[in-house]
């Protein structure tokens, strides 16, 4: 009795003295979670649009303390941010262009190519060549070729691109941004991407990413973003968000077979069986949100388990939510197969126009002038709203920024900050930036006249005929909001709500990018070299050999042989006989 | 006898470089070459991270490719090789002769990452194939530059010298393909091509959907070859010598192995193209430090702000308009303007004489 007590009460004191060591993060709470979405948005053309985004939100201080223990966080990036100082970073890989006129303002929007920009501490004193470090380490990570950005593709804007996450002050001397017009996606850049997700591709909603029909598609963009956040509403300590953000818009077409109807299985070839359990959230929302206030035109199957109404972009939505997480979802059958069908068919009349779209060309003939025009358009009833344009140019098409002008309405326009840097041949490329104000319900035109330069022949790709990118210029804006937005939760609205911070509800943010261009450079034929070389030493050798035979050849006698062995003999003979030889 | 085999090979881990070098779509058959290749040497064994992939140009996301994101590499679209697990280490402009060569040599600028380097040591076998167009004594990069025999040559005596590598198989599916491994001089390596000199390697077949011809004949009957193959099979390279008979092929595939010490009839399939490694089972024991767990749970405490941090204005117009350029920094004169002062200076002096200085001040 009392010894089997004392033995009773000895081991209670073991085992609170000591620590197990297999248990090691057990009596800890859990300080990084994961959550995940899909956006499902039919489009006006009869395209439907796509958007993944998997948040993984952590509760440390990667700068200060060696961290060791990585769960939902990937190692790599965590590693990255913490040895080169990174604030913010943010890297997008798109194949495609956002048709803005007909598609309406994107969620999240990336140039086409590879798109880098980076904010660093203000601890870093070399800001480049940690720039540097970064652009290799992140090309071995995505298998891009990211390794090409260097001084001739990186500009350092001055207004645009202002933090999205938490921010001390913005010097912009820690920010720099680089564009690749001509870099591809495809599958080998998808595959590292999927491999960063706590659960890789193999539950939750990575399940339906699959590259044959993501890459068959009009638009494919995906994206890392990692920022400080908040870490709740008093905002007195920060967390590391990570987000991945994949859009693929599906063609109405190729995909669609020429039906407005959509599913799950239609889009991706799969259904979603299970979710991540590493997820504390797992969702998909599909925007059912009625046109002109009228009745619903979409039906969705099954019947979601709640509706959410939020004010998006200035406007009021309401989206059907299944969320995978609650048990009477996987009821039924082991498989969700979301289908979208409409009601009625829909009136081409009611395309809505976006607020702020913008279009970009070249214009001019010939090899060597050119003009780079870009239209913007307002087409708000009543308000004017500034828009910052920042062009990026490379320094092989010479700008002549006397030849700028800007035309709204026929009159000119005079933008209310101009920021210009000019290019220095093979080192820097022009940076222009500029806050134009657009007033209501007009078309402004920004025309840039420039001059084509002809490379040295080393610095011609294998591929010189193709042409050379102009990268996609970014235009920012706030927008005027038809519904005022109200403050909500960050936690608790869907992650495509809240990755653009917003101050007032009155307008929101948008960030555009326009087409990027194709340029012909005045190209070489390769195979002159070669040519000129046989020309040449063929010229050489007719002309100077004639010369120099002319000038240095003697003639001599030559005496004539003795003749072959018959010619001797007969010679013998002709001497015994006494007659001359021959 | 398996037992003196294991213990003869002599390699403890498996590399493979794995070339592509034509651009355009109508080379589509050199990509599909490389990866049919690739998916084989990763199916029987090496990881991702021993295997140098270099593509020359992207065909699976081309414009042109009426199945996005597949390379196909028998007609009527029967076995995708470019698969959902694929990891590219050099793509498009990067692949260059001087890049190739700088992986072979790893003389490699100090931030390419792990994944671009080839760090092979004395005891690694590597793989290397090459396709694309060549000729008699080079091969072509991208239709602008060329890397001849004795480059290659060359890059393999540098390799040995560093140790870089126990045994080297080296394989090349272009037009006179035997050409290239005509000059090698290091010992340890085995060649083979798939044709001989004067000769040219001919494709496969086209595929009406896809437009063109998925695969060279050498490689295609390689692979064909390579799918019966499994990390534990047996097959030796006498056997490899054999695939594609001029029957076949139209040319004669060639191969060298008067600079490799084994004889080819002893040297598995699986040296070069899987990746077996050695077990050393050994009866030591290492006992672990309970404590260190408990080091490990500790989160170093963190201090909270003071006042609450905020997020940043997108577009601070007021702040924007108001923004003063950055005062440039003031640099001392440089080298022309200088000697262009100095100029003027002394013909001043010259004409005028030193006398006027007094006037000056």
């Amino acid at each position: 009795g009392r010894m089997a007590a004392a033995v009773l009460l000895l081991l209670q004191l073991l085992l609170a003295a000591g620590p197990a060591p297999g248990r090691a993060d057990a009596g800890q709470e859990r300080r990084d979670a994961l959550r995940e979405e899909l956006l499902l948005s039919p489009l006006p053309t009869g395209d439907v649009a796509a958007t993944f985004q998997f948040r993984t939100r952590w509760d440390a201080d990667l700068q200060r303390g060696a961290v060791s223990h990585y769960r939902l966080f990937p190692k790599a990036l965590g590693r990255l941010v913490a040895a080169l100082g990174v604030r913010e970073l943010h890297l997008a890989l798109t194949q495609g262009f956002w048709r803005t006129r007909y598609w309406g303002q994107p969620p999240l929007q990336a140039p086409a190519g590879a798109e880098l920009w980076v904010w660093f501490q203000p601890t870093v004193t070399d800001v480049d060549k940690a720039w540097k470090e970064l652009s290799n380490i992140l090309s071995g990570i995505f298998c891009a070729s990211l390794n090409f950005i260097d001084s001739t593709n990186t500009v350092i804007p001055t207004a645009s691109f202002k933090p999205l996450g938490l921010a001390n002050g913005t010097d912009h001397h820690l920010l720099r941004y680089a564009v690749l017009p001509r870099e591809v996606v495809c599958t080998e850049n998808l595959t590292p991407w999927k491999k960063l997700l706590p659960c890789g591709s193999k539950a939750g909603l990575a399940v339906l990413l699959k590259a044959e029909r993501l890459f068959h598609s009009s638009y494919h963009s995906q994206a890392v973003h990692i920022r400080p956040i908040c870490r709740d509403a008093s905002c007195l300590a920060m967390s590391w968000e990570l987000r991945q953000t994949l859009t693929v818009v599906f063609d109405f077409f190729s995909s669609g077979q020429g039906k407005k109807d959509w599913s799950l299985f239609k889009m991706f070839s799969r259904t979603l069986t299970d979710t991540c359990p590493l997820a504390s959230q797992s969702k998909v929302y599909v925007d059912i949100s009625p046109k002109n206030k009228e009745k619903e035109l979409l039906e969705v199957s099954p019947p979601p388990t709640s509706v959410h109404e939020a004010v998006v972009q200035g406007e009021k939505k309401t989206y059907a939510v299944y969320d995978l997480l609650s048990p009477s979802l996987f009821n039924t059958s082991r498989s969700l197969n979301v289908q979208l069908k409409w009601k009625r068919p829909q009136d081409s009349s009611e395309m809505p126009i976006p607020t702020l779209h913008a279009q970009r060309y070249v214009a001019g003939y010939g090899l060597q002038t050119g003009q780079i025009c870009t239209l913007i358009y307002n087409t708000h009833p009543y308000r004017a709203f500034p828009v910052i344009l920042l062009e990026t140019v490379p320094w092989y098409l010479r700008l002549y920024v006397h030849t700028l002008t800007i035309i709204t309405k026929g009159k000119e326009n005079k933008p209310s900050y101009i920021h210009y840097q000019p290019a220095q041949d093979r080192r820097r490329p022009h940076l222009l930036e500029m806050l134009i104000q657009l007033p209501a319900n007009s078309v402004t035109k920004i025309t840039i006249q420039f001059e084509r330069a002809l490379l040295k022949w080393t610095e011609y790709p294998p591929d010189p005929n193709h042409g050379f990118y102009v990268g996609s210029s970014v235009l920012s804006a706030l927008v005027p909001s038809v519904t005022a937005m109200k403050d909500t939760d960050v936690e608790q609205s869907p992650l495509f709500t809240s990755l653009f911070p917003s101050s007032d509800g009155s307008s929101y943010f948008v960030r555009l990018y326009t087409e990027p261009l194709l340029v012909n450079l005045p190209t070489p034929d390769f195979s002159m070299p070669y040519n000129v070389i046989c020309l040449t030493c063929t010229v050489v050798a007719v002309c100077y050999g004639s010369f120099y035979n002319l000038l240095t050849r003697t003639f001599h006698v030559e005496e004539p042989s003795r003749g072959g062995l018959a010619k001797r003999l007969a010679n013998i003979i002709r001497k015994f006989r006494g007659v001359p030889p021959l | 006898d398996q037992a003196e085999q294991f213990l003869r090979s002599g390699h403890t881990n498996n590399w493979a470089v794995l070339v592509c070098t034509s651009r355009f779509w109508f080379n589509y058959r050199h990509v599909a070459n490389t990866l049919s290749v690739y998916r084989s040497v990763k199916r029987l064994g090496i990881p991702d991270s021993h295997i140098v992939l270099m593509l020359a140009d992207d065909m699976a996301c081309n414009p042109r490719n009426p199945k996005p994101a597949t390379v196909f590499s028998h007609k009527n679209m029967e076995l995708n090789v470019y698969g959902d697990d694929v990891e590219v280490d050099y793509r498009s402009y990067e692949v260059t002769v001087e890049n190739f060569l700088r992986v072979l040599t790893g003389r490699i600028p100090p931030s390419t990452p792990r994944s671009k380097r080839l760090l092979s040591d004395d005891r690694s076998n590597i793989l290397i194939y090459m396709t694309g167009h060549g000729g008699n004594g080079f091969l072509k990069f991208q239709d602008s530059e060329e890397i001849t025999n004795v480059e290659l040559a060359d890059a393999f005596e540098q390799m040995w010298q560093k140790r870089r590598y126990n045994e080297l198989l080296f394989i090349i599916d272009t037009c006179q393909g035997a050409s290239m491994y005509e000059r090698f001089y290091s010992p340890n390596i085995m060649a083979l091509a798939s044709s001989q000199v004067g000769e040219d390697s001919l494709s496969h077949q086209p595929d009406l959907g896809i437009g063109v011809h998925l695969m060279d004949r050498y490689t295609f009957y390689v692979l064909e070859f390579l799918e019966e193959i499994h990390p534990a099979s047996q097959t030796n390279m006498n056997d490899l010598f054999q695939v594609c008979p001029k029957s076949l092929c139209v040319s004669t595939p060639g191969h060298r192995t008067d600079l490799f010490q084994r004889d080819p009839q002893n040297v598995l399939i699986t040296d070069f193209f899987g990746s077996v490694r050695k077990v050393e089972i050994t009866t030591e024991a290492l006992s672990l430090d309970r404590e260190v767990a408990a080091v490990e749970s500790k989160f170093p405490d963190e201090e909270l702000a003071t006042e609450p941090l905020k997020y940043a204005e997108q577009l601070p117009v007021a702040q924007i308009i108001h923004q003063k350029p950055k005062q440039k920094d003031w640099h001392p004169p440089g080298g022309f303007i200088l000697g262009l002062w100095a100029l003027i200076i002394m013909v001043f002096f010259k004409t005028y004489g030193i006398k006027h200085m007094k006037h000056v001040f």
